[in-house]
C-alpha cells in the first residue's frame, strides 16, 4: 500500500518538532534551516500550517531536471534527489509550482522531502498533535468523511 | 555536547562584536541560561552599579537543552541588574528566538556599555553587525520585528526587541520576541533601552555548532519524557485546553485570588475572566475570545493563548489593527489586569495584554500598579484632575486608558510606568504597594497559600511565582498535597522547589514541564546531552549554587535579610472570605526555618560552610 503524508493544520501548534526531526534525520543537526518541511505562521489569523512536497505523480521537478538527478522511489512513491548527480542548476526549484524543492548553498545541491526512505517519516513520528500523519495514500480524506458521516441523522426516533 | 561553547560579546560603547570561547569550567558549575549568565554578571560587574547606568550588563543566555528536541527546549533568559528592584533580574522567554541563538552558534550574548545612538544587532552565524536603529526608535515591538525582516528581505529572522516602554524607561519594560513571547518581568527591557539597543535579530543556519554527546541515549530520554508530558492531566490536557488560565476558578475557590490590591482574597468576577470564559461564545458577537493554542519552540504542551477581540468592544471599535488574532491573556495577566483592579471585562483585559506585547511591558506589574492607583484614588489621595479621568474600582475604561498611556509614555502613564513602589511612596502610602523588593506580587495570595508567602519573601528577583511554585504542592498536590494554610514543612519544600527551578531554568526548558516532570526526568536528558557525570545530586547542588549566587549578588548590591518581608497588609489584615478566612501570612513562623535549611545565618547570609559546600 502506498502511503502519503497528511497535514491537518487545525491541529498544528507551531512547535517545530517536525522541522527538527527532519533536519536531524537528514543532516544530524537540530538547525531547522535544513528541514525539508516548513511550518508557516499566519499570525494575524492564528493559524500554523505545516507544508512540504506532496510527491506529485507527474512531478514537475523530475521532468525538469536536465541530468535525471530526481527519480521515483517505487517503494514509497517519493521523488528523490540523487545528490551525486545533482549539478545544482536549480531548474527544479523553478519548475515546482509549490516551492518545495530548495537549493542548499552549503552543499551546492537541492533538497526536498524523500519520505525518509520508507518507514514512518521523521516529521510524522515527531509531531505531538497528530497534525502530520502518514496514511493510506488512497484515503487521505477518510477522517473528514467519517466526521461528516457522523452528522448523518439516522436516529430511528427522528424518522 | 549541547553547549555551542561560544559566546558573543558586544561592546555598545565601542561598537564592537567579538566572539570568545565559553568558560567551560563555569558551564559545568552553572549549566547555562539563568545560572551561567548570573555567574558572568557576578564576575564582570560591580553589584553596586546603577541598573540603568553604562556599567550594567545585559546578558541573553540559552541553556544546553535550548535548540534541541527536548520538549520546551527553546527558552532563553535575559540576566542583568534590575531597575525595578535593584536586585538580580532574570527573565526568561519562549517562542523561537532562543533556539535561533544556538543555531547561529552562541550560548550567550553579553551586551556591555551604552551606544551613543540607537542600534540593533544583526547576527547571522559568524557575522555580527551593529546597525543604525534611528528609524526603529519610537516604534513598537511588532513594527520593529516587521521592519527588520523587511529591511533584510529575510522572513526567517527571529527578532527580540523593546517597544516604546523600554525606550521610555518604564521600570517594568520587557523584551518581546516572536510577537507575543516576552522576557517580561523585572524591567530587563528598561536596561536594554538604557543601552540604546533596540533589537536583536538572529538567523542561524550552522549545522555543526553542537550535538548531543550520546545521541541515542538523548533521543530515548527525550521520547520518554515527552510521553510523561502527554500522559499528565495538567500538561497533556489542562494547559493545552485552557492555558495557565485553567487556574482562575481554582485559585478563587481556594480563597487565594488577591482582589482589588489585595484588599480581598476572592473575586466575584473570576469566572468572567477565566479560561473557561475565554472559550465561551460572547453575547456580543457569538464568537469566543480564544481562537487556538500555540506552542513555543519544541514544546509538546502548547499552553499559549491566541485570541481575537470583539470588534465592537469600546477599546478597539475604531482600531482595526487589533481585530486580528494575537497573544491572549494567560493567568497572571488576566489576574493582574482583572482581579487586582476589580475589572471583569475579559475583552478589556485582552486589549491591555495586546498593548503589553506590542510595546513590551509586564502585564503583572502594570495591572497591580493600576490596582494600587485605584486604591489611592478611592482614598482620595490621587485626584481625578491629575489623571484626567476617574479610577474607580472595576473601571475597564480606566484600565484601557492607563495601559495606552503607559505604552505611549504620556500623562499619568509616566507615573504608572515606575511601578507601584514609586507610585505608593510618592503618595505617602508605601504600605499599599503589593510588592517585595520592589516587584509586585503575581496571582496568588500569601494569606491563602502560606508557602507562596515564603516564596515571595525570599525570591531573589522580588515577588515572583516562577522561582519556587508552591502552588503545586499547596493546591495541585504535586509532588504531594500540602495544607495551604499550614506553615509546617513549607521551608524545606520551598528550598527543594527553588533549587529544582534553578536547574530547569539553567537547562533552557520551560518550568511548566514540572507539573509532570520531576528531577529524574530532567536529569535523564541533561546526562546524554552533555556527557560526563550529571547525577541528580549534582544537579540539585547546582540549583542550590545558583540560588546562593543570586543571593550573594543581592547582598553585595545592598539588600539584606530585612528585605525578605511582605507588605503589612498580608502580615496583618486577615483574609475576609473563603476557606482561608481569618488567615494572615505567617512569615515569622517560616522564615527562620528557611534560613536554617538554606544554611544561612539568622540574618539571611550564607554561612562560610554553605559557601564552601557549594564552591562559591
Ligand atoms: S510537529 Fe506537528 S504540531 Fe508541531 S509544528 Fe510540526 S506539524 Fe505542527
Ligand atoms: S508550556 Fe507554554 S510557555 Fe512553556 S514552552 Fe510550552 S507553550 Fe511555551
Amino acid at each position: 500500500m502506498q502511503k502519503s503524508l497528511k497535514m491537518d493544520p487545525n491541529k498544528c501548534t507551531g512547535c517545530l518538532q517536525c522541522e527538527m526531526a527532519c533536519a536531524y534525520e537528514h543532516h544530524h543537526t537540530f538547525t531547522i534551516s535544513r528541514s525539508r518541511i516548513k511550518v508557516f505562521g499566519f499570525e494575524d489569523e492564528g493559524r500554523k500550517v505545516p507544508y512540504t512536497c506532496t510527491q506529485c505523480d507527474e512531478a514537475w521537478c523530475l521532468h525538469a531536471c536536465p541530468v535525471e538527478a530526481i527519480v521515483l522511489d517505487p517503494a514509497t512513491g517519493a521523488k528523490k534527489v540523487l545528490e551525486d548527480l545533482c549539478v545544482g542548476c536549480k531548474v527544479c526549484t523553478i519548475a515546482c509550482p509549490f516551492g518545495t524543492v530548495n537549493y542548499v548553498a552549503a552543499t551546492g545541491k537541492v533538497q526536498k522531502c524523500d519520505l525518509c526512505d520508507g518507514g514512518e517519516p521523521a516529521c510524522a513520528g515527531a509531531c505531538p498533535t497528530g497534525a502530520i500523519t502518514y496514511v493510506d495514500a488512497d484515503w487521505t480524506g477518510l477522517d473528514r468523511m467519517r466526521r461528516w458521516a457522523g452528522r448523518t441523522d439516522n436516529n430511528p426516533a427522528a424518522v | 555536547m549541547t553547549w555551542t561553547r561560544k559566546i558573543l560579546r558586544v561592546n555598545l560603547t565601542a561598537g564592537t562584536c567579538q566572539a570568545e570561547p565559553l568558560n567551560l569550567e563555569w558551564a559545568r558549575q552553572y549549566l547555562g541560561q539563568r545560572g551561567l549568565a548570573t555567574k558572568y554578571l557576578v564576575e564582570e560587574t560591580d553589584p553596586k552599579v546603577l541598573p540603568l547606568a553604562e556599567g550594567n550588563k545585559l546578558i541573553f543566555a540559552t541553556g544546553p537543552l535550548t535548540g534541541t528536541s527536548a520538549s520546551t527546549g527553546g527558552r532563553y533568559a535575559v540576566v542583568t541588574k534590575g531597575p525595578l528592584t535593584g536586585a538580580i533580574a532574570c527573565s526568561n522567554s519562549g517562542g523561537y528566538f532562543g533556539a535561533e541563538m544556538k543555531f547561529a552558534g552562541y550560548d550567550m550574548i553579553i551586551f556591555e556599555g551604552r551606544s551613543e545612538k540607537p542600534v540593533y544587532l544583526l547576527l547571522e552565524n559568524d557575522e555580527a553587525r551593529l546597525l543604525d536603529a534611528a528609524h526603529l526608535w519610537g516604534r513598537t515591538c511588532w513594527e520593529t520585528e516587521e521592519l527588520i525582516k523587511h529591511a533584510h528581505q529575510d522572513p526567517q529572522l527571529r527578532v527580540a526587541s523593546i517597544g516604546r516602554a523600554g525606550e521610555n524607561g518604564v521600570l517594568f519594560a520587557g523584551i518581546v520576541n516572536d510577537l507575543h513571547r516576552a522576557a517580561g518581568r523585572s524591567g530587563v527591557g528598561a536596561v536594554m533601552g538604557s543601552k540604546n539597543l533596540k533589537a536583536v535579530a538572529i538567523r542561524g543556519t550552522r549545522t555543526d555548532a553542537y550535538a548531543p554527546a550520546d545521541p541515542e541515549g538523548f533521543f530515548k530520554a527525550v521520547a520518554a519524557a515527552k510521553a510523561v508530558l502527554a500522559g499528565n492531566g495538567v500538561t497533556g490536557q489542562g494547559l493545552p485546553a485552557y492555558g495557565t488560565q485553567v487556574l482562575m476558578n481554582v485559585i478563587n475557590e481556594v480563597g487565594a485570588l488577591p482582589t482589588r490590591n489585595h484588599k480581598e482574597i476572592q473575586f466575584e468576577g473570576a469566572h468572567a475572566i477565566s479560561g473557561e470564559a475565554m472559550k465561551q461564545p460572547r453575547d456580543s458577537d457569538g464568537k469566543p475570545n480564544l481562537v487556538t493554542n500555540n506552542a513555543c519552540f519544541g514544546c509538546t504542551i502548547a499552553c499559549g493563548r491566541i485570541s481575537k477581540m470583539d470588534k465592537g468592544h469600546f477599546a478597539v471599535k475604531d482600531k482595526p489593527q487589533y481585530h486580528g488574532a494575537s497573544g491572549g491573556v494567560e493567568y497572571e495577566a488576566a489576574w493582574a489586569l482583572g482581579a487586582a483592579c476589580g475589572v471583569s471585562d475579559l475583552e478589556a483585559l485582552t486589549y491591555a495584554n495586546f498593548l503589553c506585547n506590542e510595546d513590551g511591558f509586564d502585564p503583572i506589574t502594570l495591572g497591580t500598579t493600576i490596582g494600587a492607583a485605584m486604591e489611592l484614588y478611592e482614598l482620595g489621595l490621587i485626584k481625578k484632575e491629575e489623571v484626567g479621568f476617574g479610577l474607580e474600582w472595576g473601571s475597564a475604561e480606566a484600565l484601557v486608558k492607563l495601559a495606552e498611556m503607559t505604552a505611549q509614555g504620556v500623562g499619568f502613564g509616566k507615573v504608572i510606568g515606575l511601578g507601584s513602589r514609586v507610585l505608593c511612596t510618592s503618595y505617602g502610602r508605601p504600605d499599599l504597594s503589593m510588592s517585595v523588593k520592589g516587584q509586585e506580587f503575581p496571582a496568588y495570595d500569601g494569606r491563602g497559600l502560606q508557602g507562596m508567602a515564603l516564596e515571595y519573601a525570599t525570591s531573589n528577583r522580588g515577588a515572583c511565582h516562577v522561582r519556587g511554585y508552591m502552588v503545586s504542592p499547596e493546591v495541585l498536590g504535586i509532588p504531594l498535597k500540602m495544607d495551604p494554610g499550614a506553615t509546617e514543612g513549607k521551608a524545606p519544600m520551598l528550598k527543594a522547589f527553588q533549587d529544582l527551578t534553578a536547574v530547569v531554568d539553567s537547562a533552557g526548558i520551560c518550568l511548566f514541564t514540572t507539573f509532570a516532570w520531576g528531577g529524574p526526568d530532567i536529569q535523564s536528558m541533561i546526562q546524554p546531552a552533555l556527557g560526563g557525570d550529571w547525577s541528580l545530586e549534582r544537579l540539585m547542588l547546582l540549583g542550590e549554587r545558583v540560588w546562593n549566587l543570586e543571593r550573594a549578588y543581592n547582598l553585595a548590591a545592598g539588600l539584606t535579610g530585612k528585605d525578605d518581608t511582605l507588605p503589612p497588609r498580608l502580615l496583618n489584615e486577615p483574609a475576609k472570605t473563603g476557606p482561608m478566612k481569618g488567615k494572615v501570612a505567617e512569615l515569622g513562623k517560616m522564615l527562620p526555618e528557611y534560613y536554617q535549611v538554606r544554611g544561612w545565618t539568622p540574618d539571611g547570609v550564607p554561612t562560610p560552610e554553605t559557601v564552601a559546600r557549594l564552591g562559591l
